[in-house]
């Protein structure tokens, strides 16, 4: 049987009962449109969380105050477990590292920030001017926080975009005095738009000298410290440095958590990788019921159609052919299927993006090719039994079956 | 002497009901030589239907051997043999078979299909029987649009469009009416009268009584022979 005969009996076969075929393609749509679409959440979802710990800066390594882990028995342990407060001291102490090129504390707080009878609550986060140069932050207007001693802060201070179009709205912001809870501190600088990162929205932070911010909160330790290494190769050697330095500062005591941005990211991405493989695979599962659906549906026509093969094989038909037939018929039911399930998918997929366009929901092109892949040979496979089965029929029986 | 058409020697059948054996064929000889038109006749049960698959190659016997065209075919593979039904044999059968999806024209297309000749002879053929069988206006029709001695002739145009040696009928006017059944018999002769061997496998002592040679069959063996 020549090709184009065998594609347009195959055809025909799949079109002469419309709603078994409509089913069946509709069960491998949706098996492979599900595949497109989780994976495209699951891949959005590593993107958007790569992308967020990507612009908090490059090289960084960060310092938390306690251990996230424990370490075995340690003698201060038995007399205090309350961790040390990690100190400007500490912080200061950090730069004594070779390489370590910059070192910004941060404290935070939360406020009120008030000007010509406008409240508003804000975030206000206690830092000092290297702040700019390790989060790789750009000024819209004026300047960022004055260098100088980390211990001195002068009142002033520097607000996020939101901040100033929230407060000001069209009038100039900068040399303005501001309360901020129960300081008057004077304006110096706005900070570029700039969105989310590190969980926190710089728009929406008001950032004063670090000093200022422990007296506001009644508070001496810090919230983090953010280092940025020389290069990216001197990231291990700051961590190490960073940590040998807070041990010694803390009577030998390892009460900082130390961790690196390539770490998180690293960690982000297998998480979230596995994530999506995990969703790929549930999404497979509906791909084989679709499978085994097309097997089911096929045999089901081998029985219906038993007397057309007895007849076929009384007009000359082969084996192969009767077998080459059957499978062209469960092939282009599982390539309509993916193709149709392709298209659904990034239906799906765009309307997704559309909806929640900071996501970016693109299916990953190797899950778009295993799932078009996975529904096409898992159609073939399960159609070769029944192919198989209705090249085997005896010709006689066949034949008497009305 | 030319070889006869067909030649079977010492052919048995037997089938295994449970149990029991069915000798369906016992030991049957049997010549039939080209350009003849045989009756086969016998109550149910006879073997006459396993005697057609048999000479159709829809079956193998458990012993003995068919020579058809000098060549023993029962010894061909399955692929062989179906290579012989589609060029040598043609089936014409009592509930006719044609595809219901397939339209008239498309039905008759179908062994020349199955045997991969080219759609440009394949259309010539088809509608050159679609005229020889007066069926030309009801080509792009469905088996369904078509009434039974339609149907039969369609299948008739199917069974002749490979230009068989042999046709081989198994009840042919069993499902159409008498003036049908008649008009279809009468194309059957036609084609035998142009050399084509007819075989008729038939209760209807009236359509046996029309072939020039009837064999009568009882419990799987020749019991008359009328050429004898």
């Amino acid at each position: 049987m020549r090709a184009p005969d065998l594609l347009r009996f195959a055809r025909d076969a799949a079109t002469g009962n419309p709603l078994r075929t409509v089913l069946l393609v509709l069960a491998m749509a949706i098996g492979v449109a599900a595949v497109v679409v989780l994976t495209a959440l699951g891949d959005g979802a590593r993107r958007y969380v790569i992308d967020e710990f990507s612009s908090i800066g490059s090289n960084l390594v960060i310092v938390l105050p306690g251990r996230s882990q424990t370490g075995g028995f340690n003698p201060g342990n038995a007399i205090t477990n309350t961790p040390r407060d990690l100190t400007v001291d500490d912080a200061e102490a950090l730069l004594r590292a070779p390489a370590v090129k910059n070192v910004s504390p941060i404290a935070v707080g939360t406020s009120e920030i008030s000007v010509g009878g406008r409240l508003r609550e804000v975030m206000v986060a206690g830092t000092t001017a290297e702040y700019t140069q390790v989060r790789k932050l750009d000024m819209a207007q004026g300047r960022f926080l004055a260098a100088g001693d980390w211990r001195r802060g002068a009142s002033e201070a520097v607000i996020g975009a939101t901040v100033r179009n929230e407060m000001f709205g069209s009038e100039p912001a900068l040399g303005r005095l501001v309360r901020v809870g129960d300081r008057r501190l004077r304006i110096v600088g706005v900070l570029a738009a700039s969105g989310q990162g590190l969980g926190m929205n710089t728009d929406e932070i008001v950032f004063v000298p670090v000093a200022l911010a422990q007296q506001m909160f009644n508070s001496n330790t810090l919230f983090r410290v953010l280092v940025e290494a020389k290069s990216r190769e001197a990231i291990e050697p700051a961590k190490a440095q960073v940590t040998e330095i807070v041990k010694v500062r803390h009577d030998g005591e390892e009460d900082v958590t130390v961790i690196t941005q390539d770490a998180v990211l690293a960690t982000f991405d297998r998480l979230l990788g596995a994530l999506t493989l995990g969703v790929a695979g549930i999404a497979a599962i509906s791909l084989a019921v679709a499978g085994i659906l097309v097997m089911n549906v096929m045999l089901v026509s081998v029985t219906q159609r038993t007397a057309e093969i007895g007849l076929l094989k009384a007009l000359g038909a082969t084996g192969g052919t009767i077998r080459a037939a059957f499978l062209t018929e469960a092939g282009m039911l599982s390539l309509a299927g993916a193709l149709f399930g392709y298209a659904l998918g990034h239906a799906g997929a765009a309307l997704i993006r559309h909806l929640y366009p900071a996501f970016p929901a693109w299916p990953p092109a190797w899950a778009v090719i295993a799932g078009l892949g996975t529904a096409l040979v898992t159609g073939l496979v399960f159609g070769v039994l029944p192919a198989r089965r209705a090249a085997r029929l005896d010709p006689v029986q066949a034949l008497s079956k009305r | 002497m030319a070889a006869p058409l067909i030649a079977l020697s010492g052919i048995e059948r037997v089938f295994h009901l449970g149990d029991s054996e069915v000798h369906a064929l016992r030991r049957l000889d049997l010549q039939i030589d080209a350009g003849e038109y045989v009756a086969v006749m016998g109550p149910s049960g006879s073997g006459k239907s396993t005697l057609l698959n048999l000479l159709g190659l829809l079956d193998r016997p458990n012993a003995g051997s068919y020579r058809l065209e000098g060549r023993d075919v029962t010894t061909l593979s399955a692929e062989e043999q179906a290579r012989v039904r589609s060029e040598r044999i043609g089936f014409v059968f009592q509930s006719f078979h044609l595809v219901p999806r397939l339209t008239a024209a498309e039905n008759v297309a179908l062994p020349m299909t199955l045997a991969g000749i080219a759609p440009a002879e394949r259309a010539a053929r088809v509608a050159q029987a679609m005229q020889d069988y007066g069926l030309a206006d009801r080509a792009n029709h469905r088996p369904d649009e078509l009434s039974g001695g339609q149907r039969q002739r369609v299948a008739i145009a199917r069974a002749t469009i490979m230009r068989p040696a042999v046709i081989l009928a198994d009840e042919p006017t069993g499902n159409l009416d008498r003036a049908t059944g008649d008009e279809v018999v009468r194309l059957l002769e036609g084609l035998n009268a142009q050399g084509v061997t007819l075989i008729v496998v038939t209760h209807d002592a009236a359509l046996g009584g029309r072939a020039r040679r009837r064999l009568m069959m009882e419990d799987g063996a020749l019991k008359h022979d009328s050429a004898t």
